[in-house]
Order: structure tokens, then sequence, then C-alpha cells
């Protein structure tokens, strides 16, 4: 018969164990019931500040659909178990209901504590833990100037950090006399006050506060013992965590001093029946704020529940903080307390580096390090530390510049492939190489295979080496020229022709590259120069770089005929101008089909024709509307609030404005965007490189979308825009994709594949991390004032109109291209058709 | 052997091709300034059915001179005809002469 196992607490670690009990054989002999307080499933605590930066409950969510269903596994959400009955062996809910348990597992995490200073309780005085307390933030962040963080921690920094996303003006007060007293020694605490300060936050070290109270200017008032007060309307405590311990001490388990549900090795408490995993335990008069110990102590529980010999023997609290800008990370035993230690440091206070190491006696074992303002080499030392691999004769050199080309990283290879890679999520080396082996070769695939990267994603480079170092192994060549011309990514070369001031293509190859180049780099660079100088891109230089279409300004088909595509700005178009374009397809007998694009396509023109054809186009109102090109094609848009009875704002003149703001710009891919009238979202904007809807407070942004053969959802960028700064986003997104992305990477592989990804992108173009946005906008605005409409351009010019023609000495066509009808309309002769022969020269 | 005048040198297309009708058959030219060479070859893509190779990307592959057919990108090159892609298949190639300011072309294919 079964037995029952209730898990109390659906936090990380709860579901750490459920997911590890359900994969394991353990799961056949339980009913399986847990209790969760909160109100949704286990959610990512460890990247809860993301929800501010757009991520939803639903995308937080640590649980696989339908995995309690499919687990059978009963779930009492909302409901917090209340009281334990070890006699009767009984688990009751607040809500009342009561189940028996053979085995009984405790997963109650933390809270956070809060100082019992007077006026603690007071409006707007709140913590940082759950998704229910972010939200608080957010209420209190609309109506308030003013944040205060209590701790400055590692979580108070990440509380800082988002009360000053929120808008606020961000302080942090700190009992102690420095920031990260824990982690960070008294130098490293130094430079990394002066980082927290350059993020725009004040820093208060040494106060304690002993009374909050009502405020002059604000909503609250701290008052400091020194006897200094400072006006905030929001308090936010983050001054540790304490365990939850009180279910446990009410059946009279075996509790710490100081708090805390103590855990043998198997993570059993004082009640063999009863274990207790996470944040709630106490191993060894240690409890473990981090969720890698917790998943740990979850995986010994599995095993001991399958009956295979396990055991927790404590964990490893290096730990590198999440704020962009902020590098800062602590290693092992960063204080130097292990008897003997001995300690290097560097300092640089100019480029505000502060780094040091903790060795052995023997100079052979590395024990711990601190790394601020250069976080870089904090996966090498952690192999290290964690491996026990013996540093080399001068151990400084893991810490100094380096000034000479010789690499003192620790390669892929040296690292046994028992050494833990990913510490969030336990991954060795040697699962990594198996799922190279098994055919991930990007660090996406090897996240989604082996969890490895998706905790903290501190082990991304490392992750990334290992893999680069077993493709190679495998004999992937790992090379990124661009081709056999030019031993440079298209990123480098887009550098080059930006630095050096390079126009053509032939100044380019003699400087930079070798022999006369190619189809791959031809056009590549051809869409560099355009995209920087922005020069008509039929002058003579640049004719021979052009790809199939960019050379006749046109789209070839496959016979060899071409398709004519006129703008038509945000789908938007006068009767009298559909008219004129019905006349032009009529009188070429042209072939004619709406786009996905919202405009006319006009097929079947022979090469010969294409001036005539723009001839007639222009004089009737119509420009360039560059599908030929990997540039901006079209700005969808749904007809928006002049005439939907659900529209919020003016979609079609936003898509319009957008559409010729960007019309004519060179890219390494086409650009596709769409305008939304309201959240609906007729104009799918959701699945185009830079999509935009309507809310009631504003445009929100959207980035990286794509339809096509790999379609992907766009990811929300920015919330609430006006149109200026909506604007400002976009020439500053394209500018940096234009000059970073490689050749014929679209938005959404160049984000995936881009290191930090979302986050990333979005601190260099919202919060400037590189200081580029300036540049990016000079160069968006120069494209903009040199736009010109290339047809317009060459059926002005002559000279360049003697190229469209078939033969260059003769006014024939093309006796190929042959044409029959079907549906009224002509379509290309195919092999049984009844078609005029044609016999090509016989092959001697 | 027959040489015909089909252009003057001004009507190539530096770095690119043109097409010209030499006795009925459609001829590829690309012209090489930095070389001073024209090519010739005929102008029909044997895998795509049209004529087009005129309008293909020119350069450079393991040293051999080649056009990339617009279409679906195949190579071949410029001096035997011969595609990079499958040996099998070749195309017409004819001999030019740049007679001052005149290009001529071989209206026998020379391969
Ligand atoms: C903002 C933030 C950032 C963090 N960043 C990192 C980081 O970068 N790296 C890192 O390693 N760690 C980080 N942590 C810590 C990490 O989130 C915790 O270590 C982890 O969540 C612990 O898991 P747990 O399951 O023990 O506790 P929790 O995730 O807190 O889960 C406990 C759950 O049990 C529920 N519960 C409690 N009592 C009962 C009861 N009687 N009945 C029913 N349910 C109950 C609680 O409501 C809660 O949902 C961060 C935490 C926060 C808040
Ligand atoms: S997205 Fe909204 S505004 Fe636009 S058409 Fe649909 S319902 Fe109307
Ligand atoms: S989906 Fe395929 S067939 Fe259709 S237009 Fe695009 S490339 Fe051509």
């Amino acid at each position: 018969m079964k037995q029952t196992l209730v898990v109390i607490g659906n936090g990380m670690v709860g579901q750490n164990f459920l997911a590890g009990l359900a994969a394991s054989s353990a799961k056949e002999n339980y009913d399986i019931v847990t209790f969760c307080e909160e109100p949704r499933a286990a959610y990512d605590r460890v990247h809860l500040s993301e929800f501010f930066t757009g991520k939803t409950a639903a995308d937080l969510s640590l649980v696989e659909d339908g995995f309690f269903t499919a687990n059978g596994i009963t779930i009492h959400l909302g409901d917090r178990a209340a009281t334990i009955d070890r006699e009767l062996k009984t688990v009751t809910s607040a809500k009342g209901i009561t189940v028996s348990y053979d085995k009984l597992v405790l997963a109650t995490g933390s809270y956070p504590f809060v100082p019992p200073v007077p006026g603690h309780d007071r409006p707007q005085c709140l913590v940082y833990r759950t998704i229910e307390d972010l939200e608080a933030m957010q209420a209190a962040a609309k109506t308030g100037k003013i944040g205060t963080v209590v701790g400055g921690g590692l979580l108070g920094l990440e509380a800082a950090k988002a009360l000053r996303d929120l808008g606020l003006q961000t302080h942090i007060v700190e009992f102690a006399p420095r920031l990260m007293a824990v982690q960070v020694d008294e130098a490293g605490g130094v430079m990394l006050r002066r980082k927290i300060e350059a993020l725009g936050v004040t820093v208060h070290t040494g106060k304690n506060t002993s009374l909050i109270t009502d405020g002059e200017t604000c909503v609250n008032k701290m008052c400091f013992a020194d006897g200094e007060e400072l006006e905030t309307d929001v308090v936010l405590f983050s001054a540790g965590i304490r365990p939850r311990d009180d279910i446990a001490r009410g059946c009279g388990l075996e509790v710490g001093q100081r708090g805390g549900i103590v855990i043998d090795n198997q993570c059993k408490t004082s009640d063999p029946a009863i274990y207790a995993i996470g944040e709630c335990a106490l191993w060894n008069g240690m409890i473990y704020g981090l969720v890698a110990p917790g998943y740990a102590m979850a995986r010994t529980v599995v095993a001991d529940l399958n009956g295979e010999a396990a055991s927790f023997n404590g964990a490893d609290m290096s730990t590198k903080l999440k704020l962009m800008g902020v590098d800062v990370a602590s290693i092992g035993d960063a204080h130097a307390k292990t008897q003997g230690a001995m300690v290097y440091t560097y300092q640089n206070g100019a480029s505000e580096v502060y780094k040091r190491l903790v060795v052995s006696q023997d100079k052979k074992q590395l024990l711990g390090a601190v790394l601020v303002g250069d976080a870089s080499g904090y996966g090498t030392l952690l192999q290290y530390c964690l491996n026990g691999i013996e540093l080399p004769e001068n151990p400084d050199a893991l810490i100094l510049p380096h000034r000479s080309d010789e690499s003192v990283g620790l390669g892929p290879d040296a690292l046994p492939a028992a050494a833990q890679i990913c510490s969030c999520y336990d991954v060795s080396k040697g699962v990594v190489c198996a799922a190279v082996e098994a055919g991930c070769t990007t660090v996406n695939a090897l996240k989604a295979e082996t969890k490895a990267g998706t905790g903290c994603g501190g082990c991304v480079p490392l992750l990334k080496s290992v893999l680069n170092s077993e493709l190679a192994k495998q004999g992937y060549e790992v090379n990124t020229d661009l081709c056999e011309h030019f031993p440079y990514t298209r990123q480098d070369l887009y550098n080059l022709i930006r630095v050096e001031e390079i126009k053509t293509f032939a100044e380019l190859l003699e400087k930079h590259g070798k022999g006369r180049g190619c189809e791959v780099c031809k056009p590549t660079v051809g869409s560099i120069l355009a995209s920087h100088w922005n020069e008509y891109i039929l002058k003579t230089e640049h004719l021979g770089l052009q790809d199939t279409n960019d050379t006749f300004l046109a789209n070839m088909q496959k016979d060899g005929t071409y398709s004519v595509v006129p703008r038509i700005t945000g789908g938007e178009i006068r009767p009298d101008m559909l008219i004129a374009l019905g006349q032009v397809g009529k009188k070429y007998n042209l072939y004619t089909k709406i786009t996905g694009g919202q405009r006319v396509d006009l097929f079947g023109a022979r090469v010969d024709q294409l001036p005539a054809i723009w001839k007639e186009l222009i004089d009737a109102g119509f420009e360039s509307g560059h599908a030929y090109g990997k540039s901006l094609r079209t700005v969808k848009s749904c007809v928006g609030s002049t005439w939907c009875r659900y529209g919020v704002d003016d979609s079609v003149g936003l898509a319009i404005a957008l559409e010729n703001r960007y019309k004519g710009l060179r890219s390494p891919h086409k650009i596709k965007f769409a305008v939304s009238g309201c959240t609906r979202e007729c104009a799918e904007a959701q699945g185009k490189d830079v999509g935009v809807i309507a809310t009631e407070n504003g445009w929100n942004l959207y980035v990286c979308g794509n339809g096509g053969m790999k379609p992907r959802h766009a990811d929300l960028f920015a919330t609430g825009l006006d149109k200026a700064t909506l604007i400002k986003y976009i020439d500053r997104f394209l500018s940096f994709y234009v000059r970073t992305a490689d050749r014929l990477q679209r938005t959404s592989v160049w984000m995936e594949n881009m290191e930090g990804g979302l986050d990333y992108l979005k601190s260099v173009v919202i919060d400037d991390k590189l200081g580029l946005c300036g540049q990016l906008e000079q160069q968006m605005q120069y494209v903009i004032d040199t736009y010109q409409c290339e047809w317009k351009t060459t059926i002005e010019d002559d000279s360049k109109l003697k190229r469209f023609r078939h033969f260059i000495n003769s006014d024939q066509p093309d006796d190929n291209v042959v044409f029959v009808e079907e549906r009224g309309q002509i379509r290309p002769a195919v092999a049984g058709d009844e078609r005029k022969h044609f016999t090509l020269v016989e092959v001697a | 052997m027959a040489w015909i005048d089909v252009c003057g040198s001004d009507d190539l297309q530096p770095d690119s091709g043109v097409c010209a009708l030499v006795a009925g058959q459609q001829v590829a030219l690309f012209y090489l300034p930095e070389e001073g060479t024209v090519y010739a070859i005929h102008n029909y893509d044997p895998f795509g059915n049209a004529n087009v190779l005129s309008r293909g990307l020119i350069g450079d592959i393991n040293g051999q001179p080649v056009v990339a057919s617009p279409l679906y990108k195949q190579h071949f090159n410029l001096e035997t005809g011969v595609c990079l892609e499958d040996e099998t298949v070749q195309i017409p190639v004819y001999k030019v002469q740049i007679d001052g300011a005149r290009v001529k072309v071989n209206s026998e294919a020379s391969s």
C-alpha cells in the first residue's frame, strides 16, 4: 500500500524536491500532498527583481504546466499548514484540512527580519521576498519620491537597485561600517560603495535606526541613534532572514538557539519521520540563505527516500552579485579565517578594481577570494577553490592585470569531469560534455538540456568556454571569420569602417583583407557601408557589392524577372494611389498580389521594364519600398483609435511616422515593425523585430520578435512611453543592432546570442551602460538626414539606366521569359506548359 | 572563329557584369578593372533555368575567379565555366579582346 508524503511549503526548494522525487522511482511508493501558503505555486525568487523589468508571475514560475496533475500530486494553494501532530502523524491547515502523513518534509523557507524599531509597521514600510511584496513596492513608488533600504547586504543592494529603477531617489542605511560586510572585506567595501553611489544611490553606513515616525516632506522619517534624520516615503527592510520554524517549534522538534530546524546529514529532524530542507533548516549550526545548498538538501532527501546512501555535508557559499554594472563576488573563506591563510591583494583606485586572494599556507590551494569592480575571474577562481586544483607558482598572477599575452585563466580542459560548473543546479563538467556530445552546440541549447546557467547565471562564461572547447575537440571549427577574404567578424568590420572612416570595399580589402572578395563579404561590406555612410548603393564603387535584389533595386523571381513593391507607409493608401498602382499593373501586365506587410507586390517585370514602371510610380507619388534590401521593410498597423471602437491611440499615425523615419536604413537583415492601437493586438506587433502597442499609460515597446521560419514572441522592452522616448529607444536599439549583429542575423537571434540577453540590451539602450547612446542616436539621425529614394535617383541618372537592359548591345528582351495565364493573371511558364522552346548551346 | 564587336569598353560595369547578344547567344561579360581582365561566359544558369548569370556577384574562391548565380548561389569558374558545387556541370566560356575602346567576343565557345 502507498504511504503518504506531505511537503509543507512550495517554494524554490520544496518544488525542487517535488520535481526530483517525481523523476525518481520512490514516487511510486507515495501519495504526495503539498501545502502552499502563497496564492501561486513555486516561482523563481532568485530572479524576483526581474518582475520589475517586465517578467510576469507566469514567466517566473518554476512549475511546468500540468506538473502536479501529471505526477498525481495534490497541492493546496493559498493554504498554510498550521499545526503538526506528531503522535497522530497529521498536519492540519489554516483552512481546516487535515492530512495524515507517513513522511513529512518541511520546506517553509524563511522570512525577512524586520528590526523591532518603533514605527517599523508604519505605512509604506515594506519587505522584499514575494511577488505580493513587489506589487506593494510598485504601488508605493507611484506616489512616493524617496525610498530607503535598511540593510546593505547582497539582497539590500538588489532591492536598492529596484527602488532606483522604480524612479525613486534611493538611500541605503547599513548598521555595519561597510556594505556587504559578510562577503567583502574593508578595502573591497570602500570600492563597492563608490560603485553603488555611481548608480545614483546614497549610502549611509554605521547608522543605527532608532525610530520611524511621521515625515514632514515625506510619508516617513527615519531617526538614527547619532541624532541624524532621513525623510523617506518608502522604507524597505532587508536586514537579513530568519528561518520559518514556528510550525516545528509548535510540535516540539529541536530548533537552534537562534532559530532553524536542526537537521542531520540526511536532513532528518529530531523526529526521523520528518525532514527539513532549504532556508528553514539548520545544519551544523548554519542556515544557508542561498538556493544551491537548499537544492543539495532536496537531492539528499530524494536519495534517502530511494534507499540510497546520501548525505548533505555543507555547501559552498560563494556568491556573485547580479546587478548590472556592479561586479562583486565573494568566494569561500573571503575573510582569511583559516589557520595560516595568506592573503594577496590587488587594488587599482583609478579603475575602481579591488581583488583579494586567500591561499593556504603552502600557497598551493585557493581558500577564498573577493572581487570588486572586475569579477571576470569568478568562474576560474571558484573552480580552483571547489576542486582543490593546485595553484600556479605565483598565485597573484590570477588577480594581476594581464600585461602580456600569457593566459592565466584555467582552461576548461584543466577541469576534472566531476568539476561543478553550475552550482545552482549542480551540473558537472561531465554532464555538460555529454550534452555537447549529444548535439547541443549553443549555450542556449545547453541551458535547456542541462539547466546549467539558468540559476544566478554566474557560470555562463565558463559554460561557454567548456562548450567551445568540446566543439573544437569534436572537430567543429569555431571560426568566426566572415570568409576567406576577411579574418574578421561582421562586427569587427563595422568597427574598422567606422573608426578608420573607410568608404569603399576596395579600400577595406586593401587594408584588411585579401583576394577579390566573394558573394559573402561583398554584400556584407556593401550593407555596412550603406548603414554607416548611407551613400547611393548603385554608385560605381558600390554597385558590384550588391546582392541579387539590390543590384537592380527589385526582387528577382525564379525566372529572372522582378517584382516591384512601392512603399505604402503603415498600409494606408488613398484610393487614387491605389488606382494608379492598378493602372501600372494593367499597363505592364504584371501579376498583382497583396503582401503580408500591407502593401502591393507587382510581379513579372523584365529588367528592361523596371525604369519605365518606376517612372510612372514615382510620378504618381510613390517611392521605393526597399523590399529588395536588407533594410526596414514595413510598419504594419491596425486602424487604431481613429476608427476602432477599442482603440486607445492612433496606431496608423505612429506607424507612418516610424516608417518614414527608418525607411532606407540598411541593416544586417530585414527589419519589420508593427503598431497596434490597443492590447487586442490586431497588428501582431509581438511577432516583429520592433512592436509597439498602445496602452492607457502610453506606448509599450516590444523587441526581437520574429515570424517566418523560426517564430519568436517579442520581449517586452519598456512600458508606458511617450512618443519621444519611444523613438529615442528605437533609434538606439536599431543602431546597436546594425553595429553589432552578425551578417544575416535577425534581431531575435542577435539578442538570443548576446551575453546577458534582454537585460544587457536594456542596460545598453535604456541605462546607457556602455555610454554609447549619444553616438547611436547621432548615427541614426545621420541616416535619416541622408535618406533618398533610390529609384528616384536612378531614373534621373541616364548613366545608371544603361544597365537596365537585358542586352548591352540590343533592345531585344530575354526570349526565355515566357508567361502563361492562370486565374486571369500571368505566371511564369513551367515544364509541361506549352512554351517557346529555348536551346542552350551544347557544351563541347 | 569569328570575332564579333559587341560594345564599347565603357559599357562594361567595373567589378560587375552585363549581358551581350553575340550571334544569337546570350553572353555574360564581367569586367575586373584592377586586373584589366574581361571574362565571358554563357548567361544561362542551368540550375535556375534562367538567363541571369550576368547579374551575379563576382569574386574568388580559393584563388579561382568565380561568379555566384543570383538565384541559388552556385559558383561558376569564370575561366573554365565549371561549377564548383557540381563539377559535372560546365557552361560555355568565350574569348574576349579589348581593341582600343571596343570589346570583341569570339562567338565560338572555347570550352
Ligand atoms: C530578491 C531575492 C534575491 C535572491 N537572490 C539569490 C541569489 O542570487 N542566489 C541565491 O542562491 N539565492 C538568492 N535568494 C535566496 C533564495 O531565493 C532562497 O535561498 C530560496 O528561495 C530558498 O528556498 P526555500 O524553498 O527554502 O524558501 P522559499 O522559496 O521562501 O519557499 C518557502 C515557501 O514556503 C511557504 N511556507 C512557509 N511556511 C508555510 C506553511 N506553514 N504552510 C505552507 N507554506 C508555507 C512560504 O510561503 C514560501 O512560499 C534570493 C532571494 C530573494 C528574496
Ligand atoms: S488592436 Fe485594438 S485598436 Fe487596433 S484594431 Fe485591434 S481592437 Fe482596434
Ligand atoms: S515562404 Fe517560401 S515560397 Fe513563400 S515567398 Fe517566402 S521564400 Fe518564397
